[in-house]
């Protein structure tokens, strides 16, 4: 019985090292491409070998004499800044209903409010490039905009609503009957409860804003954007710069999700009192 | 009604409106290489006439299976790995570095591919070293298998995760303690308890694939193209907006006919 017990425990010491040394070759397949990039983004050789060439500037240089790049880069942001106020404005909205009124169709709602996601952005992207040019506003930056609003407002309402479930119901009918207007409730208790999720919502939406490229791709006509940039590069041919841009891009990314999460961890871990 | 209203006005304008539209155009035609508003259904029989449009939309639909397969089966150890070998703490940092992939740009790790599996590229490089090779990875199957893996397995394991974290423990230690074995255990209790976290995993992984149009067409060569490399073709190139319409909406089709299946099959009672 000792014997059975101790082999046991030794298997189940073995199976959980196994299990181990898989995740790790998993996390070296996941993590490869990004970190091959950012090595071959420093390195002088045109087409990268092993062992690499000597450590250069050479490609961030060449991006950083680009008006091309420096013009994709001012449309990446004014878009992706547009679009994360206007996403956070609509999924906070949309969280709010979900967690406040109950009514007929509610299922129906939510549905329409969180699909997009779902579709494929190539079908969205054609979709979208077809009704701009229908409604005769194809081409101009803000139906990117429009765009990733629809794409990214999903996320930024599962954020909001997921903070939203931490906030007492109760609190907002104390304060109405307290004689506080519905927006004086909105704007002195849900607002400042939510405001962490509000703020990564902002930061999560920039980023998937600042990474697409599909959509922008179809829709962007003229107005490049950084992802856009990127994709036509690729068709060309080998060219590190693309280590450079997608380096630049990744530390843009990383730092809003950071921030991002930050916010959602250290949100004000008090409970606001109960009344 | 202040706080509904907006949103069904912005989602009924500007995601509603454009596929629906999608639809419409799908029966448009083109008269000297402009689109002319109709109703016929000449763009559909043009495109049902054609092989390469089946070609295509069976190979899209064989790659998407088989990358859900592949992506459900490598993920399966690593989230079981993750949901009972290490602790809660440990458990969400590795799922904050699993959402690192999704802001890096899926594009840059593409790229990324190309250049370590490319004929010359960094593996060939390194076999050649021990007399190995030169394999051909690229234009390959395999090249969009991993394309597709590069874009899916973070997700896939990180639902597969936090469906079986979720897994009751008790209910494991009473089928431990009836005898359950190991592997009875897996398949009698955590599948089952966690299944509609699993099939959510395979659908997700199952659209991306379907949609995606870098890996097929970056890494697998484009032959024969796939649906939404079709759909590019048809839009920048041949203006025939109309029959890329089509496309859409069989992809669409398609797509919805798969995730209900799939949610009805996650929701049965049955195991």
């Amino acid at each position: 019985m000792n014997l059975i017990m101790h082999l046991r425990i030794n298997a189940d010491r073995v199976i959980r090292l196994l299990l181990l040394g898989y995740l790790a070759l998993v996390f070296f397949f996941i993590f490869t491409p990004i970190v091959t990039s950012i090595i071959f983004s420093f390195n002088s050789e045109r087409f990268p070998t092993i062992p690499l060439g000597s450590f250069t500037w050479k490609w961030y240089q060449t991006i950083y004499a680009d008006a091309d790049v420096w013009e994709a880069a001012k449309t990446s942001i004014v878009v992706a800044i547009s679009t994360s106020i206007l996403a956070t404005l609509i999924g906070f909205c949309t969280a709010y209903t979900d967690f406040r009124y109950q009514f007929r169709g509610k299922n129906s709602y939510l549905v329409l409010a969180l699909l997009p996601p779902t579709i494929p952005l190539i079908i969205l992207a054609l979709a979208m490039l077809a009704w701009f040019s229908r409604l005769g506003i194809s081409g101009k930056i803000w139906t990117i905009v429009i765009a990733h609003t629809v794409l990214c407002a999903p996320f930024a309402m599962a954020v909001i609503r997921l903070r939203l479930q931490q906030m007492d119901p109760d609190l907002e009918s104390a304060a109405w009957n307290l004689g506080a207007s519905e927006w004086a409730a909105m704007r002195n208790i849900v607002v400042p409860f939510t405001k962490s999720a509000i703020i990564s919502a902002l930061c999560l939406t920039m980023a998937v804003s600042f990474d697409e490229f599909a959509v922008a791709w179809f829709v962007s006509g003229l107005n490049k954007t950084i992802p856009v940039i990127i994709l036509e590069i690729l068709q060309g041919n080998i060219d590190p710069q693309i280590n450079a841009i997608g380096t630049f891009v990744f530390v843009t990314s990383i730092t809003l999700v950071i921030i991002a999460q930050l916010f959602f961890i250290l949100r004000s871990p008090k409970q606001p009192t109960h009344v | 009604m202040t706080w509904r209203l907006p949103v069904i006005v912005w989602q009924l304008l500007f995601f509603v409106g454009p596929l629906l539209f999608m639809i419409a155009m799908s029966f448009f035609l083109v008269k000297n290489y402009r689109m002319v508003e109709a109703f016929e259904m000449t763009s559909w029989i043009k495109m049902f006439g054609k092989g390469y449009f089946w070609d295509s939309y069976f190979f899209t639909l064989a790659l998407a299976a088989w990358a859900t397969i592949v992506a459900t089966c490598v993920a399966f150890p690593a989230a079981f790995g993750l949901a009972f070998k290490v602790s809660d703490g440990t458990r969400r940092w590795i799922i904050f570095l699993l959402i690192i992939p999704f802001f890096t740009s899926y594009l840059v790790r593409t790229f990324s591919w190309y250049v370590i599996l490319a004929e010359s590229g960094v593996i060939n490089n390194i076999l050649g070293y021990i007399g190995l090779g030169p394999y051909t990875m690229l234009n390959t199957r395999f090249g969009t298998m991993v394309g597709y893996m590069t874009l899916t397995l973070p997700l896939v394991i990180i639902l597969q995760t936090l469906s079986m974290a979720n897994v009751d423990k008790n209910l494991i230690e009473a089928a431990q303690n009836l005898g359950a074995g190991r592997f009875q255990v897996i398949c009698k209790v955590i599948i089952p308890s966690a299944k509609v976290g699993l099939i959510i995993g395979a659908v997700f992984c199952f659209i991306l694939s379907f949609g995606d149009f870098v890996a097929p067409y970056y890494l697998g060569g484009s032959k024969p193209p796939t649906l939404s490399i079709l759909i590019i073709d048809t839009t920048k190139s041949g203006q025939q907006w109309p029959r890329a319409a089509v496309v859409a909406v069989m992809m669409t089709t398609t797509l919805m006919i798969v995730a209900f299946t799939a949610i009805k099959l996650a929701y049965s009672k049955k195991t």
